[in-house]
Formats: structure tokens, C-alpha cells, sequence
């Protein structure tokens, strides 16, 4: 039984929008997979919900004209696995996501409440910012846009201003064009868990396969947020594909991360990971992409 | 025939289908919640407590708390009860603690109209504390200036034990013994049973009628009568279904309370059931341990002398006490034989954290990790074979223990080894691992399990049986003896259509206890219900049957000794014959205007015997260094635990018992916060609880030798399977990267400072 004050079903964007106005307390509900959770603790309990989870507006994946892949918020995590335009253009998300919890979890939790939670665990997190995903919040000022790494601001916080809603995660083609991604979750279960550390990698090769034109990697609890590492990025760029390649990438990502010793897991192991993890996320990566080594 | 056939469960359809009635299930509309307010200490005592805020809470009906319950100190374990004093459990804790002695104890409970009602009032008590330092170890418990935790206990020691076989001193003194030292640590865990622990109490007819997801209810009868200082007669327990025990529910847990919160609203229907995190700190965990073992060996491995020191974390009340410890010594005594001397000293004690009880072979999980940890480092200190190792020390055939009776009948260590090795490769695999190079390496390991079933001469073994045969000569039948999700009552039920001569089909077994109706018995523990309710089921079977064939004797004009009863005939013994069926005699007697005859047998069985139960098991393994994790390619225990009554049924709890012991050997663990003794992990996101894809697959086999003491040549397999995993998993990680890891679960937090240790990463 949870301690729940009221809750309010909003039946358009617009409403919802309205009723975060007139409740300014009130939280919002898509899913429940997180926020349930914290009713049954007493955090929330008492609150007052809206729940958007009958918006289908807010539910899908479509691309725009400019070839933009657009993920809406509801969309959950067994869809976006599912989904066709995922699976040929963003694949690595769809294995990212389907990584989390069980199969109950992933047909209810939604994407969009999984970055609005603003945990550095999420395992959306870390391929989203890897692609350099763009948020679209709406508001009754209008909509805005803001890149995902900006959306982040802190641990369990996101740039969300008040009566503001995600209403779609943009992915633009030329990032996700010509290119392979794989996610690493490593986590102490191979189900029902929450990740040690999460890395994700793309590279885009040149024609011939021999040089990495682009790489990408983005990190899950390696910091407060879901984080990038830019060094690693920076050290992979233009170079041939091989092996000291790939182990360079991998030193170079820990001058970027930040983790931290908490009873979960040390700050030694979260590190040798970084860099243990890059290496074999990148070495995949370059194999699904089509290079040797 | 039934025994030894793999008939399907007789609760099977009705739990699948979601009809079987769990507590839950039984509970009428209207109940009224409780909650339990615990502490946010771990230490000390509470004040004050303000009620004032929550009392007015709407849909609170009353706030009991620590200072308006008796002054009764009772004790919990699911022992039998003793009638000697000196064997009795030790009364330490009442309904509810002023005196606090870890972070969660009991402090307050809140009745109310609803969860939520409930839930508001807990937040709003408010409590004033006086606060001693906590102590969260033995060690920290034992040392100088450390707060006392129960007035009789100085020091905290709960007990103190200690044997010595042979003269240890003298025997080291030979020339050219080996001396082999190492210290072997076993976290607490908890049984993570799926169902939570849940009860209901009302009153009836001046009684409490208490209603509980118990392995125990006879116990538990008595139990809740002694904290309420009730005659035992004015409780009533009923035991519905229940969704795994492990132990844990051998232990009397929230009852009492739960009995006492109805009687404070007039007998009305109370419902208490935990929370999750809750069961992991306020009900009962394994006990953790620490062993010293020395050892002095010949060169070519033959045991000399050992010692051993253990101490147990008891956390903050009695519970099971020092019987978990004294088990755990045991094993150090009987499994190797040591040839001149062994001697070891066991200290169980009080500290400020969870209570450790009854769980899955009590004791003995630890001591084997121990033990066989140990054996494998001697073993490669001095480059002996594993198995040779083990044949030359361990306990031989023919061994008989003063103390229990207990008699080693049968070659099963070596009968099971051999399986094992056949089934893994054992032989290849060692000789493949050898001198492997590189960041991910294979390795492969093994370990005895050994374990006496069952609590005689300890306690008392006990059952009971009632049967009746219905007027369609089916059989109605009753026992104390529990079923908790292990099958008990198919395997009761195949015991007495084999020894009664009915068809399984006909054998309608009753599987709810109730104190008022069914026959006393003692309940799910110590790997005793199929050897020990054999006992009950076969003598009362023959009194049925004597019963029966009497009745036939007037029907039949033939003498009861020259007639049988096969598939439910009444069958002339000398050429087969069906005379009739056992469904028109049992019409007969029930409705013949001559001589009608309820035809019943109830019977009460003591046994004065248990069993030994020895397996083994082995594992193979691929230890991924960088990452610092180990993934099972293999495993397989093999049990030698007599005549199987259901060999599926046997199989799926040595499945069960497999996945414990590897949970305990890579992944389970409680974590304790050091500042606050507050646990950190208390949901099964936090703890590792393995998943169905954490699970290789898991290989059970069987030796099959006849048990010479029991009813149906059949010993104890609940908890045997939960043994030897740990340890076989440790030993193949040190034969795959050389490194001894002493202490689990092996979990990358501490392999990657091992690995990182050795020079490997």
C-alpha cells in the first residue's frame, strides 16, 4: 500500500503541463519504476502525482526529415530494444537499456524517466551523452533545446525548470551515421543490477577500416553524472586501429573520470575498470565497425 | 511401489495456479496492521518516547512500546524444549527492548486501521536515546572496556567451548612435521526465503489463534505462550503454505509480539508482516565466523596434529546460540582424521548486530570453507594431489562416533569423488590448467561435504502420524512435520502409499498443521523430516494396515497374516489374489449395520539414531583477472543421502542448496556501516542474491547406499547441498591463479586487491 496523497492523470501534454502549474508540488509519474520505489521508502511518501504514463504523444521513436532520431520520453526500455529504427541506426542503445533490471522493469521504465532521475547509474546514460543526445523540454514559455551533458547537472539532479517536460531525445545523424557502438555493463549480477561502471563506445573507421576517424565514450558512475571522456576521445582520434591504440584510449580516459570509494564499490576498482572496460568497449566497438586487429 | 519413484509434487498444481493459501491469503477483510518501530541506534538504551504526534494520526489504534510490555525474557531458537535446565535456551530478549543491542531492534509496535496509517505513525515517534559505543565484531566484543551487551555474559562471550583428542603438544613435537598456518573468515548472510516472514493473531474462545509462515508450529506454540506467560495450551498455531524457511523460520520470530499486539485491541485480528529490509536485520542471519587452523603434516601429506580456534558472531540476542558453533567444531573433529592429535576452542559471541540463528546447515557451511580451504593450502604447499590428500586423511570407513551413534557405514567420500571427478574431468582439467598464462584463466577445484543430520542426542527426535482411511479407502493423513517448499509432503505422502499398499493417488495428505488437530511434532530443521517422520509414517502405517487386514479377516474368512494390501487390494500374500478392493472394505466398515469401524492409526515415533550425510562437490571455473570476476563453467555436487524417496524432488534441493553455497562463495554478504552499525545492503538490490543467469548449470548426482538406520534406508538432504560449493569455487580460483583467497564471498572488491596483491593485474 503506498502513502499517496492524490494523483492526477493527465490526458495531453498540455494538461500535464497545467497540472504541474496548479501543483506546483506534485511530482511527475511515467512508469513508477523509480518513483514507487521511493514512496515505499517515506521519501515521497504522502506526495501528490501526475502521472503522464497515458500520454502516447510522448511515446515512440520516429525520425525527423533531417534524418534526426527522435525518442520520445515514455518510450520504455523492452520497446526501445525492440524498436526498428533503433535497432538500424542506434543498436548499442537498445542493448544498453535492455541491460536494466528484468524484463518487468524494462516494459515499464521509461527513457525519459530514466535521464530525469539524473543518476549516474542510469544505463542510458552513459551511450546517450557517447552520441551527444540533445533534450527537448517543453514548457509554457515554448520549447528549448539542450544538449544531454548540459541536461545533467548533478547527482539525481537535471537542468528540468519548474512546469517544464521532456518531451523528446534527439539523436542527429551525423552522429550516429557510419557508426558502431557497445555498451559494457559491469555490474556484481548479470541481471537485477545496477552497474559498478557502464561504458559506452562508438567509433566511426575511415573507408578502408585503418584509422579511427571518430571515437566516443561516455561512462556511467565514473562520475556524479553520466559523463564523457574527452582525453580518451582525443587520443584515439585519427589514429590507426590497433591495439596500442585502443590501450592508449584507455590510459588517457582516466584523466577524465572522477570515481569515487563508496561502500558499493572502491575508487581503485571503479578506476581499473575504466580503463579495463574502455579497452574491451573499444576493441568491440572497432569490430563491429568492421576493423581488424 | 512409490518410494524411489519421481511422482510430481502433490502441492505442484495449486501452487503453480496461484491456489495454494499462503499466510497472506488466509487473512480476513478488516484486519488491522502492525508495524514495528525500531531503532536508530545500535547500542544503549531508550529514554523516552513520545507517542503523542503518532497516537493522533488518523487510523492509528494503539501504540504499544518498549516500556508498557512484561518483564519476560524468553528465548527463540526452534529447539525441542529441554527439561533440563542447563540445556535450555537462553531467555534474552523481551516483546519489545528498552535495552538496545543493535541498529533495528525492536523498540515500539503500531497498530493500526491500514499500511499507510501505520507507516505515518512510525515516522512520528519520536525517541530519546542514551547511546554506548557499538561493538560489531568478536574481536571489538571481547576486548577490554566493551560495552556489556547482557548482564550474565562478561566480555560478551554468549559460550566458550573447547576439546582436545590426543596430545597436541606432544604430537607437533615429531621431527619433520610441516607446520601449515591460515585464517579463514565466513561473511552473514541471510536465507532470502521469497516469502516474508508473516503472521496473524486473534482471539477465540479465551485463547490466541496465531497464524504464521513457520517451519516450527509446534515450537512456536509453545514459545508464544512462554513470552506472553500464557499456559501453552491457550495458544493455537496454525501453519499455512509457506514460501521457503531456510532456517530462518526455525526460529520464533515476530509471533509472540504479534499475539500480544492482539491481545492490547481485544483479541481483534492483528496482521504483522515485515518489510524486506527488515527481514535482513530483524529476523535471523548465518552466523559469520573467523578459524585460525594449524596444521602439522608429514611431508607426503598425512595430518599429524591440528588446532583450531573459532569465533562466532552471535549479533545481539541467543537465538541458536553456541549449538551453530559446537556444530561447526565438529566438523573440525570428525571430517579429517588426524592421526595423533587436534584440539580447538570456540567462542560464540554477543555483539551489536543482527542475530544469528538457524540457517541451512547450521554451522557447518563455515567449518567446511575452513576446513577445506585449508586442506587445499596444505595440499599446495606441498604439491600433493588433492584427491590423494583427502583419501589418506579423511574420516575412514567404519567410523563410529561416541558421542551420536553415528556410524560411517559406507566408502561415500571416495563413491562420491569418484562420480564427481568422472562427471567434471577432473583428471584432464588439472593436468590443462597447469602453468596457463594471460588475463583470463581456467581453473578447477573440489571439496568434501560432510554433515550429521538431524539433532540426536542433543535434543529430542520426535513425530508423529495420524491416519484414517475414508470410506472410499483413501487415506487421510496427519503430521507435525512441516512442509516448507522442499517437497515433505510428496515424499510423506510416497512413504505411506509404499508401506500401506495404496495407490499415491489415494493418499490425501493434510499439509496445514494446526496445534489443535494435528499430531505433535517438532518441524523443518536439522535435514531430519524424511529420516525421522519415516519412523511415524511406516510404524503407523503397520498398525493401519494390521487394522485393516483384521477388518478384512471377518469379510474374508482368511487370516490377517496371510493377506496383503497391494495398489489398494486386499490381496492373498501366498498367490497374488485380489480378494477385494480397499474401497469396498473401507465402505464396509464404515457403513455395515454389524460391525461399522472408523478405521484409524495414530502413532508417536522417537528416534534414538541420525545419519551421517557426506557429498562433495566439484567446480570449474574462469577467473577473469583484470575484471576481477569468476564465472562458473561447471559444477557439480554429488550427495550420498541413502535410498532416495523422489529422485526429482532430491535433485531440485541439491539445485537449491548448490545456489546457496555459490551465492555464499561469490556473491552474499551483509555490510555493515562501521560508524553506526547500521546495515547497508538490506534489499536484494544491494545484496547479491544470485539470478537465474548468475547460475551455471548444476549438476546433482547420487550415491544411493541404503541407510541401515532408517525407516526407509533414506538421511537428511535439506541442508547437505548448501555445504561444499564456497569452497570448491575458492579452490578453483587458487588452482587457476594461484592466489588463496581466505575469506568470502570472492566478489571483484576483493579479488581485485588480491590479484592486484600477487602481481597478477
Amino acid at each position: 500500500m503506498y502513502d499517496i496523497e492524490a494523483l492526477y492523470e493527465a490526458t495531453s501534454e498540455a494538461e500535464a503541463i497545467r497540472l504541474m502549474q496548479q501543483y506546483p508540488t506534485a511530482k511527475l509519474i511515467a512508469g513508477g519504476s523509480d518513483i514507487l520505489i521511493q514512496i515505499r521508502e517515506g521519501k515521497l511518501a504522502g506526495c501528490t502525482l501526475i502521472s503522464i504514463q497515458k500520454l502516447d504523444s510522448l511515446r515512440g521513436v520516429s525520425m525527423d526529415e533531417d534524418g534526426t532520431l527522435r525518442i520520445k520520453p515514455l518510450t520504455s526500455f523492452s520497446h526501445i530494444t525492440k524498436d526498428p529504427l533503433i535497432k538500424k541506426h542506434f543498436r548499442v542503445l537498445g542493448e544498453a537499456v535492455d541491460t536494466a533490471g528484468g524484463p518487468q522493469i524494462r516494459n515499464i521504465a521509461t527513457i525519459g524517466g530514466n535521464i530525469c532521475n539524473g543518476v549516474t547509474s542510469s544505463d542510458s546514460g552513459s551511450t546517450l551523452v557517447a552520441y551527444d543526445a540533445i533534450t527537448e523540454l517543453t514548457s509554457p514559455d515554448g520549447v528549448r533545446r539542450l544538449p544531454i551533458q548540459e541536461f545533467y547537472t548533478g547527482p539525481g539532479k537535471v537542468a528540468l525548470k519548474p512546469y517544464e517536460l521532456l518531451t523528446a531525445i534527439l539523436i542527429k545523424k551525423e552522429s550516429y551515421e557510419n557508426c558502431e557502438g557497445h555498451y559494457i555493463k559491469y555490474a556484481m549480477r548479470e541481471a537485477m543490477d545496477i552497474a559498478t561502471l557502464g561504458c559506452s563506445v562508438n567509433v566511426r573507421l575511415s573507408d578502408d577500416k585503418t584509422i579511427v576517424e571518430r571515437m566516443r565514450v561516455g561512462f556511467a558512475v565514473a562520475a556524479p553524472v553520466p559523463i564523457r571522456a574527452k582525453s580518451a576521445e582525443a587520443a584515439a582520434k585519427g589514429m590507426p586501429v590497433s591495439c596500442k591504440t585502443i590501450n592508449a584510449a584507455a590510459k588517457a580516459a582516466l584523466l577524465d573520470v572522477s570515481p569515487r570509494t563508496s561502500w558499493r564499490a572502491s575508487k581503485e576498482l571503479r578506476l581499473q575498470l575504466v580503463e579495463e572496460l574502455t579497452k574491451r568497449a573499444f576493441e568491440q566497438a572497432i569490430i563491429l565497425a568492421g576493423g581488424e586487429l | 511401489m512409490s518410494v524411489g519413484k519421481s511422482v510430481p509434487r502433490v502441492d505442484a498444481f495449486d501452487k503453480v495456479t496461484g491456489r495454494a493459501k499462503y499466510t497472506d491469503d488466509l487473512i480476513e477483510k478488516g484486519a488491522l496492521i502492525a508495524k514495528v518501530l525500531h531503532s536508530t541506534i545500535a547500542n544503549g538504551i531508550v529514554v523516552k518516547m513520545d507517542i503523542s504526534e503518532a497516537s493522533a494520526i488518523p487510523g492509528v489504534v494503539k501504540i504499544i512500546t518498549c516500556f508498557d510490555v512484561p518483564d519476560i525474557p524468553f528465548a527463540t531458537a526452534g529447539h525441542p524444549w529441554a527439561l533440563e535446565k542447563s540445556h535450555q535456551d537462553v531467555a534474552d530478549r523481551h516483546l519489545l527492548n528498552r535495552r538496545v543491542r543493535l541498529y533495528g531492534d525492536d523498540i515500539a509496535a503500531v497498530i493500526a486501521e491500514d499500511e499507510v496509517a501505520a507507516s505515518r505513525a512510525l515516522r512520528a515517534i519520536k525517541v530519546e536515546y542514551e547511546q554506548y559505543p557499538h561493538v560489531l565484531s568478536p574481536e571489538a566484543a571481547m576486548a577490554e572496556g566493551a560495552s556489556q551487551l547482557h548482564k550474565d555474559y562478561p566480555k560478551n562471550i554468549l559460550a566458550h567451548t573447547s576439546f582436545e583428542d590426543g596430545d597436541f603438544d606432544s604430537a607437533i613435537l615429531e621431527e619433520g612435521l610441516i607446520k601449515i598456518e591460515g585464517t579463514y573468515e565466513t561473511p552473514m548472510v541471510q536465507h532470502c526465503h521469497i516469502e516474508l516472514p508473516i503472521s496473524y493473531a486473534y482471539m477465540e474462545a479465551g485463547r490466541i489463534v496465531v497464524v504464521s509462515a513457520t517451519q516450527i508450529p509446534h515450537i512456536t506454540r509453545r514459545v508464544v505462550a512462554q513470552a506472553l506467560g500464557l499456559p501453552w495450551g491457550k495458544i493455537r498455531v496454525i501453519k499455512p503454505y509457506l514460501g521457503g524457511g531456510f532456517g530462518n523460520r526455525q526460529d520464533v520470530l515476530y509471533e509472540p509480539l504479534n499475539a500480544y499486539l492482539s491481545q492490547q485491541v481485544g483479541g481483534r485480528l492483528v496482521k504483522l508482516e515485515l518489510t524486506r529490509e527488515e527481514t535482513f536485520y530483524a529476523t535471523r542471519v548465518r552466523h559469520a565466523m573467523k578459524f585460525h587452523l594449524t596444521s602439522y603434516v608429514r611431508p607426503n601429506g598425512r595430518i599429524v596434529a591440528r588446532k583450531c580456534t573459532v569465533l562466532s558472531n552471535q549479533g545481539a540476542y541467543a537465538s541458536h546460540g553456541h549449538s551453530v558453533t559446537s556444530k561447526s567444531m565438529t566438523v573440525f573433529r570428525q571430517l579429517y582424521n588426524d592421526e595423533k592429535a587436534k584440539k580447538i576452542e570456540g567462542y560464540t559471541v554477543y555483539t551489536n548486530m543482527p542475530s544469528a540463528g538457524a540457517m541451512r546447515a547450521y554451522g557447518v557451511p563455515q567449518a567446511i570453507f575452513a576446513v577445506e580451504s585449508h586442506a587445499e593450502d596444505i595440499i599446495t604447499r606441498l604439491n600433493l594431489d588433492p584427491i590423494r590428500f583427502r583419501q589418506m586423511n579423511m574420516m575412514p570407513v567404519g567410523y563410529h562416533d561416541p558421542f551420536s551413534k553415528n556410524v560411517n557405514y559406507f566408502d561415500s567420500f571416495n563413491q562420491c569423488m569418484e562420480k564427481g571427478m568422472e562427471y567434471i574431468g577432473w583428471n584432464e582439467k588439472r593436468a590443462l590448467y597447469k602453468n596457463q598464462k594471460g588475463p583470463v584463466r581456467r581453473g578447477i577445484g573440489m571439496s568434501l561435504s560432510w554433515y550429521n543430520t538431524g539433532v540426536w542426542p542433543i535434543s529430542l527426535e520426535i513425530s508423529s502420524c495420524r491416519m484414517l482411511i475414508n470410506e472410499d479407502g483413501s487415506l487421510q493423513m496427519q503430521l507435525g512435520e512441516t512442509e516448507i517448499g522442499q517437497g515433505a509432503d510428496t515424499a510423506f505422502s510416497q512413504m505411506a502409499a509404499e508401506t500401506l499398499g495404496v495407490r499415491f493417488a489415494d493418499v490425501h495428505i493434510i499439509s496445514t498443521q494446526d496445534t489443535d488437530t494435528t499430531p505433535f511434532g517438532l518441524g523443518a530443521y536439522g535435514s531430519r523430516q524424511t529420516y525421522v517422520a519415516g519412523f511415524a509414517i511406516k510404524q503407523t502405517a503397520l498398525i493401519l494396515k494390521q487394522k485393516i487386514l483384521k477388518y478384512a479377516e471377518k469379510l474374508e474368512h482368511k487370516m490377517a497374516c496371510d493377506m496383503d494390501i497391494v495398489s489398494g487390494n486386499i490381496v492373498l500374500k501366498s498367490n497374488g489374489t485380489v480378494l477385494r478392493s480397499l474401497a469396498a472394505l473401507a465402505e464396509e466398515a464404515a457403513y455395515s449395520m454389524e460391525h461399522a469401524e472408523h478405521l484409524t492409526a495414530e502413532s508417536t515415533y522417537q528416534c534414538k539414531s541420525n545419519a551421517y550425510s557426506f557429498g562433495c562437490s566439484f567446480a570449474e571455473v574462469e577467473v577473469d583477472i583484470p575484471l576481477g570476476k569468476v564465472k562458473i563453467l561447471d559444477i557439480i555436487n554429488v550427495h550420498d543421502c541413502g535410498q532416495l524417496i523422489n529422485p526429482q524432488l532430491a535433485e531440485a534441493q541439491v539445485h537449491g542448496g548448490m545456489s546457496m553455497s555459490i551465492g555464499y562463495g561469490l556473491g552474499e554478504q551483509m555490510l555493515f556501516d562501521e560508524k553506526t552499525g547500521r546495515l547497508l545492503n538490506d534489499n536484494l538490490l544491494d545484496y547479491k542474491l544470485g539470478t537465474l543467469l548468475d547460475h551455471p548449470h548444476l549438476e546433482a548426482q547420487f550415491v544411493e547406499n541404503y541407510e541401515p538406520s532408517s525407516a526407509y534406508g533414506t538421511k537428511g538432504l535439506g541442508e547437505p547441498p548448501a555445504i561444499p560449493c564456497a569452497s570448491a569455487i575458492r579452490n578453483a580460483v587458487l588452482n587457476a591463479t594461484g592466489v588463496a583467497v581466505n575469506t568470502i564471498p570472492l566478489t571483484p572488491h576483493r579479488l581485485f586487491p588480491a590479484f592486484k596483491d600477487a602481481g597478477l593485474i
